[in-house]
């Protein structure tokens, strides 16, 4: 796994410092990673079915998207 | 009315990129404060999460953002616990490439010994319906004066997880006097 930095940067004496993470922290990052990855796939995937049941509703009622969409505004 | 507006610091990510850009020792000589910062992360998705933790803390945080994009009507959610999603929807490795997202906080009255309110907003650059732009409310219940906030990439660790900030990200920390 390739190294991974935070940068601090102290603002009294404006010096930036590369830190590298630790074992430990790198161990917590890659459970991080791919948690994150899940996460946001979830989200993304609870939006496309939000639009699609809108859409689904929408082409019931015989409307357009931008109609549907006018009506919520 | 801000009387001046200081640039207190900033850092650009180099090549190697940062889990991480964490502003420490802030004074406490102005009124409030503005942090900005423009990323983009190496996560496998169209739009990651940045997280601020302040003064290291990973406790008391609670807050409402709501965000739409091209591909629908606003939506509203919550969070609370530990981290602040300040900027919910920034780029990811899958959006349009080199494009990064836009984000500032303005924390008032940093110093001072009551909770810790502070507003987000933030844009997603994308050449696609799905370009998320936010509003946020964000809660940090601590009295304690603010000498150190971090963005992060990580919403377990204050010091960045697995992903990280790419190069050309920024973070620029200011002070607002009203005197």
């Amino acid at each position: 796994m390739p190294k991974l930095s935070r940068v601090e940067i102290n603002c009294t004496t404006g010096k930036q410092t590369v830190i590298e993470l630790s074992a430990e922290e790198i161990a917590q990052a890659e459970s991080d990673r791919l948690k994150a990855e899940q996460d946001q796939a979830d989200r993304e995937a609870a939006a496309a079915t939000k639009a699609a049941t809108k859409a689904a509703i929408a082409e019931r009622l015989g409307l357009t998207a931008e109609e549907l969409a006018t009506l919520l505004s | 009315m801000a009387d001046t507006f200081t640039l207190i610091a900033s850092s650009t990510a180099g090549a190697g990129g940062v889990t991480a850009f964490d502003f420490t020792s802030i004074p406490s000589t102005y009124t409030d404060l503005v942090l900005k910062w423009s990323v983009r992360q190496d996560l496998s998705a169209v739009a990651a999460s940045d997280f601020i933790y302040i003064n290291g803390s990973q406790t008391s945080y609670i807050g409402r953002w709501i965000e739409a994009s091209g591909a629908g009507s606003a939506t509203s959610y919550g969070y609370s616990g530990n981290f602040t999603y300040a900027n919910p929807e920034g780029n990811g490795a899958n959006s349009t490439a080199n494009a990064f997202s836009n984000a500032e906080i303005y924390i008032p009255s940093y110093a001072g010994s009551y909770y810790k309110s502070f507003a987000s907003i933030n844009a997603m650059e994308n050449n696609a319906a799905t370009a998320y732009v936010s509003l946020g409310a964000n809660l940090w219940s601590n009295g304690s004066a603010i000498n150190r906030v971090t963005i992060s990439t990580s919403a377990t660790s204050v010091t960045g997880g697995a992903q990280k900030f790419l190069q050309y990200s920024t973070a620029y920390l200011y002070g607002v006097s009203n005197a």
